[in-house]
């Protein structure tokens, strides 16, 4: 079974010509099968932590390990990540013109499961889960995220996931931008790739809206660069009545 | 990547609009045209029209130094039945009609070449395979001359490759006849030394559609000056061109079209893609339209994408307006960076770093290769790019 550790990670990030610390020791395991909402106040260092899993240039590891079945991540380029099973569907996708969203795709699929998928059987499943996602077949013809709406973005992430299969998916804010048709569009699909039993799932979020379509059996409260509370679903409904006032006051907030 | 659409007339981009009083295309020039190298002075870098090239690395094609070789290059033409195909003297009508040559370099092929190919297909003769033209060097210099005439209503293409190392100076004339239609594919796939410098003169006859697809991948220096002008209302042209600079390699395109007639189109679109240190692509628009040139529709578009550090793009469209009753006239130049989202938003799609870049300059160029509109030549073009991507990329 597939296991995600992170154990004491510390993250530092370049800004106006200082070094700042934005995370400040997580500890976390997410198994295959399971789904960990993390849940937190905005810059509380949430998106971070999402990025410099995935691997992102931008953020400097300053301690702490990160293994994915035991295999140092931290040590893997961004694309080994991936292919190792890690994936993150991001809050802001980037434009990449001239590339088409078919070409992206099975580019992708090529390079995740180490050989290209056979066409006839390729096309279908691209369509089908398209279908699923209510995306229009234009779609695939478009070039990658560009000209794109708020709610096609996170659909085509979320198209991603369903094709890629990876081990361990990171969600950073899926949810933020979505109307309610377009979240419970996309939650059905993280769910139908949760259901599989196969992918251990990371759900980003600021807000406890997606959590009444996508369960999670875990839920930790992020301030301040670190987890400073865990708990079961209950806790979510704290946070949802609460708000996060009780953990940016005083001693955990940064 | 910052672009400017469908410019109203006399506004500015990043480029210059010259509206009437200061003639900047025709100003641009140091010297009016001419076929005698002599009313050329030798370039010392600071004109105009020289300031991007580096001459030290044009080995002497522009002072008179360089030296034909009589072989070392050498040219095949290879054409379906009906086209004649012959070398005439420099006194044959035909040679330097559709332009003289403006700059020195062009002058000097013009005095020193020995013999001009011509290559002719009859009135109302359609085509139905290519014209192949192959400039292969080995080594040599060689000041040449070509023309290829369309008689009225003929159609055909034209594909001319440049392989091999050569130094080579060079004027082509299209001559298209009423309602001709040609399109010309002209590549640049030179070994890395290769010097290549060349005018080329397009003359439109009335209601005929010249298409000219230029594509520079190789050579040390690459400087090509494509020009159009017509001889008749309703002409039409498409310039298309791609190039890929690598370190080291300097390529230059500089455009000229010239609408110097009532109701004709102009359509101008450039994209070129660089890497490494010292790679260095110059684009040159220039569009003119004449006070007679009422009804003119013409927009130009010059695309970059810059790869990696170290490489300098230098994209300067032009356009020169003599009369206000016009259809239509706009120009867009932009230079965008393959920037580091870019490659990790890829990358995190398992997508190994050196692919993610092919991938994207693929779909760059591709957006372009589908407009070139004839099947054949577009999936050859792609598979060109392709074999670059893998050598070079």
């Amino acid at each position: 079974m597939a296991t995600l550790e992170i154990r004491d990670l510390h993250v530092t990030v370049e800004a106006d010509n200082a070094t700042k610390e934005i995370l400040k020791g997580v500890d976390l395991t997410v198994k295959q099968g399971e789904t960990h909402a993390i849940m937190g106040p905005n810059g509380s260092g949430k998106s971070t932590l999402a990025y410099s899993l995935a691997g992102h240039p931008k953020y400097t590891i300053t301690g702490g390990t990160v293994t994915l079945d035991g295999e140092d991540v931290l040590e893997m380029e961004v694309d080994e990540r991936a292919r190792a099973g890690l994936f993150l569907a991001m809050q802001y996708p980037v434009e990449v013109p001239g590339v088409s969203v078919s070409n992206f795709l099975r580019t992708s699929a090529t390079a995740i499961r180490g050989e290209a998928p056979k066409l006839r059987t390729w096309v279908k499943e691209v369509k089908e889960a398209m279908e699923r996602l209510n995306m229009d077949p234009s779609f695939a013809e478009r070039n990658v995220n560009e000209g794109f709406s708020g709610g096609e973005k996170k659909r085509h992430e979320i198209l991603q996931l369903e094709l890629l299969k990876p081990k361990i998916a990171i969600l950073d804010e899926t949810d933020s931008g979505l109307d309610v048709d377009a979240l419970r569009i996309v939650s059905e699909g993280v769910n139908r790739v949760r259901e599989t039993g196969e992918v251990g799932t990371l759900l980003i979020t600021h807000y406890t809206r997606i959590l009444r379509y996508i369960k999670p059996d875990h839920v930790h409260v992020f301030a301040g660069g670190r987890i400073v509370e865990s708990g079961g679903p209950e806790l979510a409904d704290k946070l949802e009545n609460e708000g996060y006032e009780a953990y940016t006051k005083g001693g955990a907030s940064e | 990547m910052a672009e400017a659409q469908n410019i109203p007339v006399g506004s500015t981009t990043a480029g210059s609009i010259a509206v009437a009083a200061e003639s900047t295309v025709a100003t641009r020039m140091s010297a009016p045209p001419s076929f005698d190298v002599q009313d050329f002075p030798v370039p010392h870098g600071r004109e105009e029209e020289w300031r991007f090239t580096p001459l030290e690395r044009l080995r002497g094609l522009h002072d008179g130094t360089a030296v034909a070789t009589g072989e070392g290059v050498k040219v095949e033409v290879e054409a379906p039945e009906g086209v004649t195909v012959e070398t005439v003297g420099r006194d044959d009508a035909r040679v330097g009609r559709a332009g003289a040559p403006v700059d020195r370099i062009a002058a000097q092929a013009y005095s020193a070449f020995e013999k001009a190919g011509v290559v002719t297909v009859p009135k109302e003769t359609v085509l139905t395979e290519p014209i192949r033209i192959a400039v292969h060097g080995e080594g040599g210099t060689r000041f040449g001359h070509q023309v290829i005439e369309l008689g009225a209503f003929a159609e055909a293409v034209v594909v001319i490759d440049h392989t091999g190392d050569a130094v080579l100076a060079a004027n082509v004339d299209y001559i298209l006849g009423d309602g001709a239609k040609l399109t010309v594919v002209s590549v640049q796939d030179w070994d890395d030394k290769a010097v290549h410098v060349a005018q080329h003169n397009a003359l439109l006859g009335r209601d005929a559609s010249f298409k000219s697809v230029v594509v520079t991948f190789g050579g040390d220096v690459v400087r090509l000056h494509p020009r159009v002008s017509y001889a008749g209302t309703g002409g039409e042209a498409e310039l298309f061109g791609l190039y890929f600079t690598d370190a080291g390699q300097h390529q230059e395109h500089r455009l000229l079209v010239d609408h110097n007639a009532p109701h004709c189109k102009s359509n101008v679109v450039y994209k070129g893609a660089l890497q490494g240190d010292d790679a260095h692509a110059v684009w040159i628009g220039d569009v003119l339209i004449e006070a007679k040139a009422e009804g003119t529709d013409t927009y130009e578009m010059n695309r970059n994408l810059v790869l990696t550090d170290g490489a300098r793009v230098d994209s300067v469209p032009n356009l020169e307006i003599e009369t206000g009753e016009i259809v239509g006239a706009g120009h867009a130049s932009a230079t965008g960076r393959f920037d580091d989202e870019q490659l990790f938003y890829l990358m995190a799609r398992g997508i190994p770093a050196d692919e993610a870049r092919r991938l994207v300059v693929r779909g760059f160029f591709a957006e372009l290769v589908q407009q070139i509109g004839v099947d054949d030549i577009e999936a050859r073009l792609l598979e060109k790019i392709d074999a670059e991507l893998e050598a070079t990329v």
